[in-house]
């Protein structure tokens, strides 16, 4: 899957961050990705290690958050939490609307920080 | 003792291709040039709803077609034969197209001289809804063996596309697929995207996706070919 491209570009961004700060190495980097995203940790961090070789981020942990999946209703305007696979089948929890809602949260691919020393 | 120091990045790990995609459709508007972006899964009937659509449109618009899809070097080939420009993406193990790359194949199509452009994506449900191409409006196909619980596994795709087109619809007697489970999904997912149930083996229920192509491919580029 496209784990490949986005860990290319978390490599990119941290490389230009850490040259930024003259750092020596880079220890962790923590990520917000939404739960929409199908990327897998695991994998992710297999990318990373395997694009890093020889940079300064070598080694480098990824902390990955999960960022909830939030909906609004456009009818009633409340926001509410729900799991992937129940988005096609949801139901405002308070005025009961069977759609028309929009995404407010769960699409992330953000770098919020890293460590380094 | 090693310091370790804390560097705040707050930076979004896909800007770039973001930014790229923006850049583009300016570009296209400028151009005059509607690019539609077609995404299935594998063997749901992209290359034959494209062919179908050629043949309707063909006479009124100019059209190149940029392929992507793995198979696509026989996919290619019966598009030429179709009439239309097509240029031929080396995708090599990639699992979708970024802007970038759709760039490339527009310039090495020659975009300016064409009033629509469709692009055949590669052939996953997953990776090509990350990905903004770029293109003016992105249509999704479903085949009707692939059943009516898609939309629940890959909401992101579904709620990403303009228009669905459900194909396959000549093998809906064989199946349990139920539209109206499918339209429940789509409502609640994206109660904005067009619906179209077509058949791109026997033609039925072309008109339909072909009209709305020609309309939206109209409004963008300033007159009605129509
Ligand atoms: N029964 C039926 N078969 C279709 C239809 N559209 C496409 N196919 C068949 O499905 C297979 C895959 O189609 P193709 O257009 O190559 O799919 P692609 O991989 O998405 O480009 C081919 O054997 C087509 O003939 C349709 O409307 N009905
Ligand atoms: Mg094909
Ligand atoms: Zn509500």
């Amino acid at each position: 899957m496209h784990e490949l491209p986005v860990t290319e570009n978390i490599l990119k961004i941290v490389q230009k961050h850490a040259e930024k700060n003259t750092v020596r190495r880079v220890v962790s980097i923590t990520l917000d990705v939404g739960a929409m995203s199908d990327l897998e940790d695991e994998w992710m961090q297999h990318y990373f290690d395997y694009l890093s070789r020889n940079t300064v981020a070598e080694g480098a942990r990824l902390i990955i958050h999960r960022v909830p999946i939030v909906l609004r209703c456009n009818n009633c305007e409340k926001a509410f939490e729900i799991e992937k696979d129940e988005i096609g089948r949801s139901r405002c929890p308070d005025c009961g609307a069977e759609g028309n809602f929009s995404l407010e949260s769960g699409r992330q691919y953000y770098i919020r920080e890293m460590q380094a020393e | 003792m090693s310091d370790i120091k804390l560097i705040e990045v707050k930076e979004e790990i896909l800007s770039d291709n973001d930014a790229a995609a923006r850049e583009l459709r300016e570009t296209l508007g400028k151009e005059k040039t509607f690019v539609v972006n077609l995404m299935s899964s594998p063997g749901a009937g992209k290359t034959t709803l494209l062919l179908q659509t050629i043949a309707a449109l063909k006479d009124r618009f100019r059209i190149g077609v940029i392929e992507a899809d793995i198979d696509s070097m026989v996919d290619a080939e019966k598009i030429r034969n179709a009439g239309v420009a097509c240029v031929q993406l080396k995708t090599g193990g990639f699992c979708h197209l970024d802007s970038r790359m759709v760039k490339q194949g527009l310039a090495a199509l020659d975009s300016p001289a064409f009033d629509i452009v469709f692009i055949e994506n590669i052939g996953n449900l997953v990776c090509p809804a990350e990905f903004d191409t770029g293109a003016i409006k992105n249509a999704m196909i479903l085949s009707v063996p692939e059943g009516d619980d898609k939309p629940l596994k890959y909401p992101l795709m579904f709620s990403t596309s303009d228009a669905l087109v459900i194909n396959k619809t000549d093998m809906l007697s064989l199946s349990d697929f139920d539209i109206d489970i499918l339209r429940g999904h789509i409502g609640r997912l994206n109660p904005g995207m067009q619906l179209f149930e077509v058949s791109a083996k026997t033609g039925e229920g072309m008109e339909g996706w072909t009209q709305w192509i020609g309309e939206q491919a109209s409004v963008f580029i300033g007159h009605n070919l129509l």
